[in-house]
């Protein structure tokens, strides 16, 4: 374990910085928090989370897939794909880490989504404990651990000391980048913050969340329960909850005409709307009740 | 990054051939520019067509694996897509992925018994591919029994195959049926589910179901008075899907993606499933 | 603190329900947190009693939803309206969206509503309690003491612009009536208006860039009671459900700005839901505060019936010219 203090923090970022594009919270004009590229002067936030996931840095709400060259009846298709280079996403809480598992399990299966896996591999993950989760925070349920969460580098924040731990090569990578600016350290302030965070996870009041309800063959069971259809009552179908949702991967495809082409892209795309569903003999889930559920 | 494969980036096909079949529904033939077969399929298997500008759609191939020059797709006219390429002429290029879904298990499931299939209307299109592939191979199977109705002769989907080749052919039976009697047409007059009620079928089947939601519905209520098991009907379901590699979302009803784990079901394994599609 | 009180409510409603004059009720019930009140239609004497909630959180306008409600519901429904919401529900009845027999509004006088986000910047995170009284007592993890707030230090900032405490529809009112009110609502506008071109664009290109287009704002809005969007049309070409880039982004909410010029009510709705917290009120109050001064003042919902100066031509009308010259000089 390594460690620096808390004012050097911002040279660690500008060493990073040196080699590296390096992403973290930043506070915006609005006093939320969100995921903004570093550069001199800019600041790490404090906030417990952005309102964005960071799933956003390998599946972005839009992206162009490709391109099509069309003159009479012959089509040209043009492979837009680049490339990423590496880059840092600094500061991803536990559970956003746990999301790119998810992730990793729609996008890296047969067939692999090449949009998705090149940033994917070039993206080195910085997590950070949770030293004050909200009343909203439930990831103990999800077998999430907020004191230790996963990543290529773990990091934890005292008040006066960052420290660093390395999970993966990558990881080792990256602080060997910042060896000068940190030091070797002993482990006892983190654990102390450990057993702290533990002690408030038990205190939420969605500690004692269960997901046993949920699951593989359970689907029926609930299906017709009324609940459903209280819970959308107010339900605006806006489909907000699935777009700041970390584990939400659904997508559109769509074609759109610059008049020199067609792009087709992808942008994220929500179960809440009445038109995903859409097709050619009709519509399976026409009430917004069929959608929430 | 373009060393890496991508199957949501199409290959071009180039409309060879425009068959009309129907005042709505026309068959197109699809080749690579090189007058190639852009993939192998198996039957029931589906392929992702689009014009670029106009969308992309998931259509099943109607031609049969065994056809080694070209496949072919019977789309029926009902949307942007549709619409685009029933305006189309031959030569046109569109752009094809593909194949998605699981196919019938023609080899396993399947082999050895006797088999009856039932459409309604363009439905008749999935079953096409698996009808063609176990008659190539009709001694692997018992006999074949084929009910196939629409709203009136003119709507009946690849009609001139069905009289040439089908009837034609030792151990295939054709029974067809249109909804409303009609002038010129002197075969069977009513519903399919009906139809199958009266020609009363053995047990001995494995049944493959295709056509128009409520046919479905009120068919295999029928082949269970008969006796058959849920497990002895297969069933391709429509959803509508965008990756058709079972990623997008959308075609997702329970545990299962119908575009990965369909389109081909057996009624007993959508009893596991919601009631959604 | 308000000043009726959640029983008062309750007791109207029961009675109404009890009595037949309604079938149904539409009010607030509390969510997962005691911050999260929503929306909810209550049917029974004991849903009300266990469930329903009226304190400094009851943030939502339900005239929108009397549209799929009257629908819906057989007989009357019983629906509480703040000053603020009647004027949503008098524009929705001037534009025939819904049934005004099968509505008994009651109307209840609000002292504001509570703003989360500013009651933790106060206290902090980790709220597990909440206590509407004469202040609002915050209980957090991470605290021994609830702390006590003021509500009038933590106002929702459309209830600090509050156009107006009177009530412009209603069946019966409980409670006082109070005044139209002159907030100052336009002052954050004449700020943009005082900005340089350059200087306005970039505020509303920070703001609008973080527009994740879910259409909340649009979908909550009682001004936007198109059955069918052409935002959701497939077939219009502008359906993109999110931003294809960013000049589309900034379109967006200016048209859609423009589809609820006069109609709009200024209620604030569409800044309250705005996940990603853009300040789009602030478009609609532009539109509302430059009507106001070409074609004389107007309050869209003040009253049924009133024809909104976009589709009221008078031979007072300022001449398109003018528009145009103060465009220039402002440029």
């Amino acid at each position: 374990m390594r460690k620096c203090s808390i004012n050097a923090i911002d040279s660690v970022f500008a060493k990073i910085a040196e080699s590296l594009a390096l992403y973290l919270p930043v506070d915006g004009s609005d006093g939320k928090a969100t995921y903004k590229k570093w550069e001199n002067g800019v600041k790490w936030s404090n906030a417990l989370n952005t309102v964005k996931s960071p799933k956003e840095f390998f599946f972005p709400q839009t992206e162009d897939m490709m391109e099509f060259k069309t003159s009479g009846k012959n089509i040209e298709i043009i492979d837009t794909r680049e490339e990423t280079e590496d880059f840092v996403i600094f500061g991803v809480r536990a559970c956003d880490v746990r999301s790119f598992d998810i992730l990793d399990r729609v996008f890296l299966t047969m067939p692999v989504d090449s949009y998705y896996a090149s940033k994917r591999e070039h993206s080195i993950i910085v997590s950070v404990a949770c030293t004050k989760p909200s009343e909203t925070c439930f990831c103990k349920a999800f077998g999430i651990d907020p004191a230790v969460p996963k990543g290529d580098v773990t990091v934890w924040k005292t008040e006066t000391e960052i420290f660093f731990e390395s999970n993966t090569a990558k990881g080792a990578d990256l602080l060997s980048k910042i060896a000068d600016l940190t030091e070797e350290c002993d482990n006892a302030p983190v654990e102390e913050q450990k057993e702290k965070i533990n002690k408030i996870m038990a205190k939420l009041p969605l500690a004692d969340l269960k997901t046993e309800a949920f699951g593989g063959g359970k689907t029926e069971q609930y299906f017709d329960h009324p609940a459903w259809a209280e819970l959308s009552e107010s339900c605006l179908g806006c489909g907000t909850c699935t777009f700041v949702c970390p584990t939400c991967q659904c997508y559109d495809i769509k074609d759109f005409n610059t008049g020199n082409g067609v792009i087709r892209f992808r942008c994220w795309d929500s179960c809440m709307y009445s038109e995903f569903t859409r097709m050619a003999h009709g519509n399976n889930r026409l009430s917004q009740k069929e959608r929430f559920r | 990054m373009n060393n890496r494969e991508e199957t949501l980036i199409p290959k071009i096909g180039v409309i060879t051939d425009i068959r009309i079949d129907t005042p709505d529904i026309k068959t197109f033939r699809v080749v690579t520019p090189d007058g190639k077969k852009a993939f192998d399929h198996r039957p029931g298997q589906c392929a992702m067509l689009s014009i670029p500008g106009v969308g992309e759609a998931m259509f099943s191939i109607t031609s049969s694996p065994t056809n080694e020059e070209f496949m072919e797709f019977s789309i029926k006219k009902c949307g942007c897509v549709t619409e685009w390429l029933h305006a189309a002429e031959v030569g046109q290029q569109i752009t094809i992925r593909g194949p998605y879904g699981n196919p019938f298990p023609v080899d396993d499931e399947f082999a050895g018994k006797n088999l009856l299939f039932i459409a309604g209307g363009v439905g008749l299109a999935p079953l096409r591919s698996v009808i063609n592939y176990c008659r190539h191979y009709r001694d692997r199977y018992g006999k074949i029994d084929i009910v196939y109705g629409s709203r009136s002769k003119d709507d009946l989907l690849d009609y001139k195959e069905i009289i040439d080749e089908w009837c034609n052919d030792a151990g295939v039976d054709v029974h067809l049926t249109i909804d409303r009697e009609q002038e010129g047409w002197d075969g069977h007059v009513g519903f399919v589910p009906n139809y199958v009620k009266e020609l009363g079928f053995d047990t001995d089947k494995t049944a493959v179901l295709c056509g128009p939601p409520i046919m479905i519905k009120f068919t295999l209520e029928g082949l269970t008075s008969l006796g058959f098991e849920k497990s002895q009907v297969y069933t391709t379901l429509e959803l509508r899907m965008k990756c058709g590699v079972g990623k997008c979302g959308r075609c997702n009803v329970g545990s299962k993606y119908v575009c990965k784990d369909g389109p081909v079901f057996r009624f007993d394994e959508l009893d596991e499933l919601p009631d959604e599609y | 603190m308000q000043k009726i009180t959640c029983e008062q409510l309750i007791e109207k409603a029961v009675a109404l329900l009890n009595d037949g004059t309604v079938s149904c009720v539409l009010g607030w019930k509390k969510g997962e947190f005691d911050y999260d009140i929503t929306p909810a239609l209550f049917e029974t004497e004991e849903e009300l009693k266990n469930e329903f909630v009226w304190n400094d959180f009851c943030r939502a306008n339900f005239s929108k939803y009397l549209i799929s409600k009257t629908a819906k519901c057989e007989g009357k429904i019983l629906v509480f309206l703040k000053p603020c919401d009647t004027y949503s529900f008098n524009q929705l009845l001037t534009e025939h969206r819904f049934d005004r027999e099968k509505v008994y509004a009651v109307g209840i006088p609000c002292e504001g509503m509570a703003d989360i986000d500013k009651i933790k910047a106060i206290c902090g995170d980790g709220i597990c309690k909440i206590e509407c009284g004469e202040k609002i007592a915050v209980s957090t993890i991470y605290t021994d003491e609830p702390t006590l707030i003021d509500a009038k230090d933590v106002l929702a900032e459309r209830c600090i612009n509050c156009k107006s405490k009177k009530h412009v529809a209603y069946d019966e009112l409980i409670g006082e009536d109070g005044d139209v009110i002159d907030s100052g609502r336009f002052d954050e506008v004449a700020k943009l208006e005082a900005m340089t071109p350059d200087e306005r664009f970039a505020f509303w290109q920070n703001e609008l860039s973080r527009c994740i287009r879910c259409n909340a704002c649009r979908d909550v809005c009682p001004a936007c009671t198109c059955e069918k969007c052409v935002f959701n049309n497939p077939k219009s070409g502008v359906e993109n459900k999110s931003p294809a880039n960013s000049f589309e982004e900034q379109m967006f909410h200016i048209i859609r700005a423009f589809h609820v010029a006069g109609r709009c009510t200024d209620c604030g709705e569409c800044s309250r839901v705005c996940p990603q917290n853009i300040p789009l009120h602030l478009l609609n109050r532009k539109f509302i505060k430059d009507m106001n001064e070409f074609y004389g003042e107007y309050q869209a919902g003040a009253e049924v019936g009133s024809r909104a100066p976009l589709v009221n031509y008078t031979t007072e009308d300022l001449e398109p010219g003018e528009v145009f010259d103060r465009g220039n000089k402002d440029a």
